[in-house]
């Protein structure tokens, strides 16, 4: 199968997967359970539900390690775990999309707050990322996706941890930005025009955006992005914004509705796309689709 | 007063040490404690808290702020006679028993902290019984839920009915929040206090302890 830089160098619109937890929690994981735990415990459930995005025709599925770095796996003891947890996530991703997809590593924040606004060192952070970042590239994950950030210092670093354990592997890398009445930021102040250029300094392959908003608001952080980086773009919106009901938390967008907002994305040159909070095989399917009519950018 | 202004406006910038000095400055010439903390420390996080609704300042200030309010309230604390010596009182927070989404709750305990209140974090996932015996060992005024997930939402209510069967109904009193928590539901459960977002919380949990 043809790399992610490859297929990105010559303009392919690829899909990305959608929610991990919410597929786990369906299966059995119990709440305030370590989700990355399951890799040493459950590995035959992280199996299924990579096949599972993998039949709905995701081009680049998860192994299930967004809370993979030792710095956020030590709360529950796990952080000497890292890198075991790392490899067997990858592995059984893995044998879960047998050849039908490409296999990413993610990485999510550390938990911590760096200096001076938290405890944390950049030394610190580095190192945790570093581990996970070897892991992943060792157990050979196709590509590392750095995911829902809001500290633009934080995401630069595990960028660069990445980017140094395995210069070979692509590195994807999105924030997560609010909309306010002065446009978009993340909650630590980072707009899209500072998070490419951090991001794309510390050595990104792809930029964008991830979680915390719904289609419409990514069709608009999109267009931001496009005219900001040559980079190419990867958007994750949520199934729109959770609203409660009687049986529980509701996410109001529909895979047909995700899916007509994709043409608005893919319409803009958005070379990754793919779902977060709410999204489930159903919405991937429904991207698919949506890509498959469309063709390259 | 000159001084108190002066460290509402330091703590608004985040110098920690500045506001210490001040804070000292302050009391070597007879401001009292009491003063230096209400009206120089406390209005200063508030208008921190108000600017970071408006999204003029973002969670970045709102951290070296509340570094800075805890040094301010390091210099004051000690004078502080008897009750008062609490700064503002103790709050117990956490997330709801299955809920792991704890952002908004810990973006709350910060700011609590930057206003002067003892905060004492459950953390996530966090059973009904252990919020109360929190409460109870700690002497805290407020507890304070948070919930991201409605199936979690019912565990707010079984917290404000334990607090009732221990008979601190009215003494430890109770705030909610999280993205699908209404004002409606904190009524319906018979919580004193709804927050619509950290800066709101702060200022509701103010208003439960009487302390504006």
């Amino acid at each position: 199968m043809r790399g992610l830089l490859e297929r990105l160098a010559v303009g392919e619109v690829l899909v990305a997967d959608g929610a991990m937890g919410t597929l786990l929690m369906a299966r059995g994981l119990a709440p305030g359970a370590c989700p990355e735990a399951l890799a040493l415990e459950r590995p035959d459930v992280l199996e299924e539900v990579a096949a599972v995005y993998a039949a709905a025709g995701a081009d680049l599925v998860q192994a299930d390690t967004f809370g993979g770095s030792p710095l956020k796996l030590a709360p529950y003891g796990l952080g000497r775990r890292a890198a075991e947890i790392n490899a067997r996530a990858v592995e059984a991703a893995r044998r879960g999309v047998a050849g039908r997809a490409l296999v990413y590593g993610s990485m999510g924040p550390s938990g911590r707050l760096l200096e001076p606004y938290g405890d944390a060192s950049e030394a610190e952070v580095l190192r945790s990322f570093s581990v996970q970042a070897r892991a992943l590239a060792e157990a050979g994950a196709d590509a590392i996706f750095v995911e829902t950030m809001s500290d633009a210092t934080e995401a630069a670093l595990a960028v660069r941890a990445a980017k140094e354990a395995a210069p070979a592997v692509p590195v994807v890398a999105t924030m997560t930005f609010d909309r306010t009445p002065r446009g978009f930021f993340t909650i630590m102040g980072v707009t899209v025009e500072r998070a490419c250029r951090v991001l794309e300094d510390a050595g990104a392959d792809a930029v964008g955006s991830n979680c915390g908003n719904g289609s419409d608001a990514m069709v608009e952080i999109a267009a931001e992005f496009k005219a900001r980086t040559q980079t190419p773009v990867a958007i994750q919106p949520n199934a729109g914004l959770p609203h409660a009901s009687a049986g529980g938390l509701v996410y109001t967008e529909d895979p047909g509705y995700m899916a007509e907002r994709a043409r608005a994305l893919i319409a803009l040159g958005v070379a990754i796309v793919g779902g977060c909070c709410g999204t489930g095989p159903e919405h991937v399917r429904a991207l698919r689709e949506a890509v498959d009519r469309r063709g390259t950018r | 007063m000159e001084i108190l202004r002066e460290i509402a406006e330091s703590l608004g910038r985040g110098e920690d040490r500045r506001v210490a000095e001040l804070a000292r400055a302050a009391l070597a010439v007879g401001t009292t404690p009491k003063e230096v903390l209400d009206r120089g420390l406390i209005l200063g996080m508030a208008d921190v808290g108000e600017r970071f609704r408006r999204h003029e300042i973002f969670l970045p200030d709102v951290l070296l702020a509340a570094k800075a309010m805890t040094a301010g309230v390091e210099v004051v604390k000690p004078l502080l006679a008897g009750e008062a010596a609490r700064a503002r009182g103790t709050v117990v927070i956490g997330t709801i028993q299955g809920d792991l989404h704890d952002i908004g709750k810990n973006l709350v305990g910060i700011m609590l902290k930057g206003a002067g209140f003892d905060v004492i974090d459950l953390g996530n996932d966090v059973a009904p019984e252990r919020f109360v015996e929190a409460a109870e060992r700690e002497g805290a005024g407020v507890v304070g839920m948070s919930a991201l997930l409605t199936t979690t939402m019912p565990g707010m209510a079984k917290v404000v009915d334990l607090l009732g069967r221990r008979g601190l109904a009215g003494k430890v009193r109770t705030i909610v929040g999280g993205a699908p928590v209404s004002a409606e539901f904190a009524r319906e459960i018979g919580a004193d206090a709804h927050g619509y977002d950290a800066a709101n919380a702060v200022e509701r949990v103010a208003e439960l302890v009487g302390a504006v």
